[in-house]
């Protein structure tokens, strides 16, 4: 059974319009591979999961999509553009939610998104509209004076992803969002992302160890020791299996075990 | 670069700070402390110097002596009646002179010879005791001059050199005006060293840098955007501490203002380069603490703020001239108590310049390489 980086086959099934496109990609970070030989399509409209146990390089493949850290060899293109040669461009379509909370505690929830707004260039008249579409939608509003150092962890969250929207990017990146947040709170930031990707197409690529948000991507990538397994439609990953998290399991102990078998081998 | 994203950058920047209790402290008492310290504590004057004196020839003469020295106003004489007892009290500290006088000490110059008396000094804080000494040499020299003109009056065949001291520039040598103007420079340090590298710090803690790296915002912007408040602050803190300084040490300026604040804008590249430097190396507001105090005491030491760079062993020397402090001291205090102009200080404002600029663009070159 061939399960890991199966190259061809994840390009096979790429139907639609490739959006961000990660091609040979290998990483190395602080003298380790953080991630090795990376190929995937992600197409325009999808929200595309990416799983994997801790330390796996999941965020070491975001962080790289995001423009963050220079891919030691291949390459990322978003909407055909370089993630490291047209670097400026592709910072202005993607909005990125790092892991930790990245918001300014001391500024207040609309201070923090007038910042983002003013380093975004964003015009006069926009602003307004954005603002309020932004207030509502996370249903911040009636918290719009509090520091965003007192919100709940749910609300920090959904400020966040307030803050990275407010330039209307055309991708969205985000690391882990719901971890530690409350199962409502979690539950409410799922529909905003359907949501968006419903009413705006909006790509978005999204990292997470909850399995019951794996089971809302429309494709999940499994990771395991900086490699790509696997890449595939929830409902096809769990076939055969009762849940999507036995599956996930029962694949990552047989990478493992083959791994170990061919350590054995040489 | 965008000046408009700077802007932004600046207001939410001093938004920040004046919403943090915890800068707001450092901004307003760090200075006033530094100024009560400086102004008030740390004094080399000399107003008041204790004597033990032990008398063993009780005469007109030796009280003649006793009067020479109370009548100064600075010596304050205790008498003794036995060597014992000035060994204790010099041994307690309570006494900062000795000074023993011989048994047969008015026969002795009665006859036209010389008389010699002890003076013992507690030599601990070695540069007051020279003080000291110094001070009671004035007085024993105009009392010999007295006796000299009382036993000779009429055999003067030369004229005699009167000397005429004059001190310019401090003519009570107060202390106080030689270190309230090194105040201007080292609260101007110590604000924008460690404010500017705490506020990057607190942007790479909170994780907020990430964030501002994948937005269009440039690294030169951020840089920007990030010292020109803690720039501006240090101005008004220094223009602050320079009015208090007039007003309520009366210390006088007699020199431009305008001058002082250009030297301060060259002294603070090398002093925003500093913390833009520490900022670099430290991943905490404790680390970045802790580097601040690291460079900060050296930089103070081998300054010329309280020793004097002379007076350093010639390589320290050396080191002193490439410490931007030392440079920007001599400007201060120049154009404080001097009232000297910038031609005279072509040589300092060269130097801060050549190293504010070596600093500074070091470390922006640093910085951006480490966010790449």
């Amino acid at each position: 059974m061939i399960l890991h980086s199966n190259k061809i086959k994840n390009f096979e099934k790429t139907n639609g319009d490739t959006f961000i496109e990660v091609v040979d990609l290998s990483i190395q970070y602080g003298g380790v591979w953080a991630a090795k030989d990376i190929c995937l399509r992600i197409h325009k409209g999808e929200i595309f999961g990416i799983v994997g146990s801790d330390g796996a390089g999941k965020s070491t493949l975001l962080r790289a999509m995001a423009t963050l850290i220079p891919p030691t060899t291949g390459h990322i293109t978003i909407e055909k553009f370089d993630t490291s040669a047209d670097r400026k461009f592709v910072k202005s379509i993607l909005g990125y939610m790092p892991q930790r909370f990245a918001l300014y505690p001391d500024l207040t929830v609309l201070e923090n998104m007038e910042f983002f707004m003013d380093v975004f260039h964003m015009e006069k008249q926009k602003r307004g509209i954005m603002r309020n579409k932004f207030l509502a939608f996370t249903k911040l509003e009636p918290f719009s004076d509090r520091r965003a150092g007192d919100l709940s962890g749910g609300m920090k969250q959904k400020l966040g992803l307030a803050c990275v929207l407010l330039h209307e990017p055309k991708v969205l990146i985000l690391d882990e969002p719901t971890n530690g947040v409350d199962p409502l709170s979690r539950m409410e930031f799922w529909q905003m992302l359907t949501r968006m990707r419903n009413e705006d197409c909006m790509t978005i690529v999204v990292a997470t160890s909850y399995l019951d948000e794996g089971e809302k991507c429309d494709r999940l990538a499994l990771m395991h020791n900086s490699e790509l397994i696997e890449v595939a439609a929830p409902v096809i990953l769990r076939k055969g299996f009762a849940d999507l998290e036995e599956a996930i399991i029962d694949r990552l102990t047989k990478t493992d075990r083959e791994l170990a078998y061919d350590t054995f081998r040489r | 670069m965008s000046w408009l994203r700077i802007r932004e950058l600046i207001r939410k920047e001093f938004i920040q700070l004046f919403r943090d209790a915890k800068s707001r402290r450092v901004l307003i008492v760090a200075p006033i402390i530094q100024l009560l310290v400086f102004g008030y504590v740390v004094n080399y004057d000399i107003s008041k110097i204790s004597v033990a004196l032990l008398d063993h020839s009780r005469t007109p003469e030796s009280r003649e002596l006793t009067t020479a020295f109370t009548g100064n106003g600075i010596f304050y004489i205790k008498e003794v009646f036995n060597q014992n007892q000035m060994e204790k009290l010099l041994l307690e500290g309570r006494t900062d002179l000795g000074i023993i006088v011989p048994p047969d000490y008015a026969d002795t110059i009665r006859i036209g010879t010389t008389s010699e008396i002890q003076i013992i000094v507690d030599g601990t804080t070695s540069n007051m005791a020279s003080i000291r000494v110094s001070y009671a040499m004035q007085v024993l020299e105009r009392l010999n001059s007295m006796l000299l003109q009382e036993f000779y009056p009429l055999h003067l065949t030369y004229g005699k050199i009167d000397n005429r001291l004059r001190t310019w520039y401090n003519p009570n040598m107060d202390s106080r005006y030689y270190f309230v103007p090194g105040i201007v420079a080292f609260v101007v340090m110590l604000i924008s060293l460690l404010l500017t590298s705490i506020a990057i710090i607190k942007e790479k803690e909170a994780g907020t840098m990430e964030q501002l790296i994948v937005t269009p915002l440039a690294p030169v912007e951020f840089i920007t955007g990030k010292t020109i408040p803690y720039a501006i602050i240090s101005l008004v803190q220094m223009i602050a501490i320079t009015i208090f300084a007039i007003i309520w040490f009366r210390i006088p300026m007699n020199g431009s203002i305008a001058l002082l604040f250009f030297a301060t804008c060259i002294f603070l590249m090398s002093s925003l380069g500093l913390g833009l430097f520490i900022s670099t190396v430290s991943l905490t507001q404790q680390q970045a603490m802790m580097s601040t105090f690291f460079f900060i005491l050296p930089i103070f030491m081998l300054s010329g703020f309280v020793f004097p760079i002379a007076n350093m062993p010639v390589i320290v020397q050396w080191i002193a001239y490439l410490n931007p402090l030392t440079h920007f001291l001599i400007i201060l205090r120049g154009v404080f108590l001097r009232g000297a102009g910038i031609s005279v200080f072509w040589p300092q404002i060269t130097a801060l310049i050549i190293i504010g600029f070596l600093l500074l663009s070091g470390s922006v070159w640093r910085f951006k390489k480490r966010l790449d």
